[in-house]
C-alpha cells in the first residue's frame, strides 16, 4: 500500500459494495423464528400484503419499461424517417430488422459456433489471469522478494493496452488461437494482479496476528489467512478484469480472427448485413453481463460472511 | 512469589529478565519498555496495569515473539519467546476472529494448524464451546456475535490449542460494564478449569483485582515495573468482594500509585507540546478532567 504501484484499476469499496445485494442470506441468528403466518391468513389479508408489495415494486418496473421503450422507440423513428442530421441513422438498421435477423440467427449453427468460440477463450483466458494474477498477487503483497522481482516487470508491461499486444502475439504465439486467448488474458490479468495485492496489503494486521499464534506457517498464513481475508478484493479485481476481458477479446476477434462473436459483427460489415452487426452487438452484451453475473454470483457463494454486515444479521 | 491458585500445572512459567524495548534508531528511537524484570508463575494469574503509552502492549508482544528486545531476556519455561507460537495462547483488545470462518471453524483453526484430523477437531472444538456457553451459535459467523460472544469464542480459540500461557491485551476494553463483569467470571472459571498461567493487561482497577493472584503497577514511558501487589483475597470472588475492607485497601493503594502515573504520563506529553504529536490524543479537556 505504501511504495504501491498506482493502483487504478482499484475500486475496492465501491464494488464489492454490491455484492451483498444480491447474496444468499445466511442462516438468520438467534432470533426466534416468527412463526409461518402466511398459510394461516385470510385471503383479503394476503390480498393486502400483495398489495403493499406491488406498491413497493410497481415504480421501478415501471420507470425501467418506460427508459427501455423509450430508447427503442427512438431507435425506430430516426431509422424509420433516415434521421440525417450529423449523425447518420441511414444506414442503421430498424428494431424490427435486428429481430427478424436475430430470429433467422437462433437457428444457425454457425452462430453458436461463434458465440461457443468467444466463450471458450474467454473462459480460458480469463481462468489463467485469474490463477496468475492472485498466485503472483499474493506473492508480490506478501514477500519483499517477490514484490522486488517482480513488481518492475509487471509495472513496465501494464500501461500497453492489451490490444497493441496483437502483432507482438501473432508471432509469439504459435497458432492464432493461443495469440487471442492470450490477448483475453493480459487483459483481464493486470487488474486482477493489481487488486489482490491491494487485497493483501489492507488484511487486517491483528488477524495475522491472531494466525501467527495460532501456529500458522508461512504457507498456510497465506492460504488460509491472508487468501480469504483478501477475497473481496480478489472479486473487485475480477469483476474489472471481467470487463477488460471481453473488451481486448473482442478487438482481437475484430482484427486478427477467425470465429468468434466479435470476428461475426466485424465480418457482417464486411458483407453489409447491416441488421447483424446489431445482433452481434447485443449479444455481446449480454454475454459480458451473464459473465460478470457469474462472477457476481461465485462471489457470494464463495463469501457468505460478507452479506452478513449489511444485512444486519446480528441478534 | 506463591500462587494462591492451583500448584499443579508445572509449566506456562514466564520470566522477564532486564528487558528494555526500543522502537526507532537514533534521535528519533522512542523507549518504550525500560528495563523490566517480572515472573508469572507457573497456573498464575498476573495483571498488569499502567498509563496509557506506558508500554504494557509492548511486553506483552516480546512475550508473544512480535516484537525482538532491545536488550535482556523473555523465557517461557526456559525458552527465548523469539517467534510466536501455539503454546502462548493470545487475545486480543480488537476482536480478531476471522470473518469468513463460523464459531467453531475459528476455535479449530489452531488444532488445524498442528494436523489434528477433523472428526477430533470438530469434538474438541464443540466441548470448549459448550464450556464457554456458545454452543448454540458454532455454526454462526461472528459478525452475527455481540462484542461479548466474540471475545469468549476469542477465549475459547487461544486456548484451543492447550497453550501454556493465555496472553491477553485489554481484552474486555471493548465491552460495557456488565457484560465485562459476566466475562471476568467466565475467564476466572476458565482459567481455574485449565490451570493456565495468565498475563493480563488491564486499565481497569476493578477488574485486575477481581481476577488476578498478583498485579505489577507500571510506571509512565519509558515503562518500568513500579510495584508488584499481591491480592491475598480468598475466591471464588463474588461481587460482594468489592465491599470487603481488604479489596477496598488494595483498590486505595492501587489507585494512588496508577494516579501518579497517570499525571505524569500526560505531564510529560504537555511538557514535550506534544499535544496530539504522540498516539493518544489529549486535549487540554482531557488533562483536566483527569486532574
Ligand atoms: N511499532 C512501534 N514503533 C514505534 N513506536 C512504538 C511502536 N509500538 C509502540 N510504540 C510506542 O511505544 C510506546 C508504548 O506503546 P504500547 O502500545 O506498548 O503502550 P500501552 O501501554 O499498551 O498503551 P495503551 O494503554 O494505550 O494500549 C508508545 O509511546 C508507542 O507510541
Ligand atoms: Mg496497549
Amino acid at each position: 500500500m505504501h511504495t504501491a504501484p498506482t493502483l487504478d484499476y482499484a475500486v475496492p469499496q465501491a464494488a464489492t459494495a454490491e455484492y451483498p445485494s444480491l447474496t444468499l442470506a445466511p442462516p438468520e441468528v438467534a432470533t426466534t423464528p416468527e412463526p409461518d403466518t402466511t398459510s394461516t391468513l385470510p385471503g383479503w389479508q394476503r390480498l393486502q400484503r400483495f398489495a403493499a408489495w406491488w406498491r413497493a415494486v410497481a415504480p421501478g418496473i415501471l420507470m425501467t419499461t418506460l427508459s427501455l421503450g423509450l430508447f427503442i422507440a427512438f431507435w425506430y423513428v430516426a431509422t424509420k424517417y433516415r434521421w440525417d442530421f450529423y449523425i447518420r441513422f441511414t444506414h442503421i438498421p430498424s428494431p424490427g430488422e435486428v429481430l427478424s435477423n436475430a430470429a433467422n440467427l437462433v437457428h444457425s449453427n454457425k452462430f453458436y459456433h461463434n458465440m461457443g468460440m468467444s466463450l471458450r477463450r474467454i473462459l480460458l483466458g480469463f481462468t489463467i489471469a485469474t490463477g496468475l494474477g492472485v498466485g503472483f498477487g499474493l506473492l508480490i503483497g506478501q514477500y519483499r522478494l517477490a514484490r522486488g522481482l517482480l513488481l518492475p516487470v509487471f509495472e513496465v508491461l501494464r500501461p500497453i493496452p492489451a490490444i497493441a499486444w496483437v502483432p507482438m502475439a501473432i508471432m509469439l504465439w504459435p497458432s492464432n488461437e493461443t495469440s487471442i486467448v492470450f490477448i483475453t488474458f493480459l487483459g483481464s490479468f493486470f487488474p486482477i494482479l493489481l487488486n489482490t495485492i491491494h487485497g493483501v496489503h489492507s488484511v487486517d494486521p491483528v488477524l495475522l496476528r491472531a494466525g501467527r499464534c495460532l501456529g500458522a506457517k508461512d504457507f498456510a498464513l497465506l492460504h488460509q489467512v491472508i487468501l480469504p481475508a483478501a477475497l473481496p478484493h480478489i472479486f473487485t479485481g475480477l469483476t474489472i478484469g471481467m470487463g477488460v476481458a471481453w473488451v481486448s477479446l473482442i478487438a482481437a476477434e475484430m482484427i486478427s480472427g477467425q470465429f468468434g462473436i466479435g470476428y461475426f459483427t466485424w465480418e457482417a460489415y464486411s458483407l453489409i448485413q447491416y441488421a447483424d452487426i446489431a445482433v452481434g452487438m447485443i449479444v455481446i452484451g449480454l454475454l459480458g453481463l451473464a459473465c460478470s453475473g457469474g462472477i457476481r454470483l461465485l462471489g457470494t457463494l464463495l463469501m457468505p460472511w460478507v452479506s452478513i454486515n449489511t444485512k444486519g444479521g446480528r441478534p | 512469589m506463591i500462587s494462591v491458585a492451583n500448584q499443579a500445572s508445572v509449566r506456562g512459567h514466564i520470566l522477564v529478565d532486564h528487558l528494555r524495548v526500543r522502537f526507532g534508531h537514533d534521535r528519533s528511537a522512542v523507549e518504550a519498555v525500560s528495563d523490566v524484570s517480572m515472573a508469572v508463575q507457573p497456573g498464575e494469574f498476573v495483571s498488569i496495569i499502567g498509563p496509557s503509552g506506558c508500554g504494557k502492549s509492548t511486553l506483552l508482544n516480546v512475550v508473544a515473539g512480535f516484537v525482538p528486545p532491545s536488550a535482556g531476556q523473555v523465557t517461557l519455561d526456559g525458552k527465548t519467546t523469539d517467534k510466536p507460537g501455539a503454546d502462548r495462547g493470545m487475545v486480543f483488545q480488537q476482536y480478531s476472529l476471522f470473518p469468513w470462518m463460523s464459531v467453531r471453524r475459528n476455535v479449530e483453526f489452531g488444532l488445524k494448524m498442528q494436523g489434528m484430523e477433523k472428526s477430533q477437531r470438530q469434538s474438541a472444538a464443540r466441548t470448549l464451546l459448550g464450556l464457554a456457553g456458545l454452543l448454540g451459535f458454532e455454526n454462526h459467523y461472528p459478525e452475527q456475535l455481540s462484542g461479548g460472544m466474540r471475545q469468549r469464542v476469542g477465549i475459547v480459540r487461544a486456548l484451543a490449542t492447550s497453550p501454556q500461557v493465555l496472553l491477553m491485551d485489554e481484552p474486555f476494553g471493548a465491552l460495557d460494564a456488565q457484560t465485562r463483569v459476566v466475562m471476568q467470571q467466565i475467564l476466572t472459571r476458565m482459567w481455574q478449569r485449565f490451570r493456565i498461567s495468565v498475563l493480563f493487561i488491564t486499565h481497569d482497577i476493578d477488574e485486575s483485582i477481581f481476577l488476578s493472584d498478583r498485579v505489577y503497577v507500571m510506571t509512565a514511558r519509558p515503562g518500568r515495573i513500579k510495584a508488584e501487589i499481591p491480592i491475598p483475597l480468598p475466591r471464588p470472588r463474588t461481587p460482594d468482594t468489592a465491599i470487603t475492607a481488604e479489596y477496598l485497601a488494595i483498590k486505595h493503594k492501587l489507585r494512588n500509585l496508577i494516579s501518579e502515573e497517570s499525571l505524569k504520563a500526560m505531564g510529560g506529553e504537555l511538557k514535550d507540546g506534544g499535544l496530539g504529536g504522540f498516539d493518544i490524543d489529549v486535549g487540554p479537556q482531557g488533562v483536566a478532567e483527569l486532574i
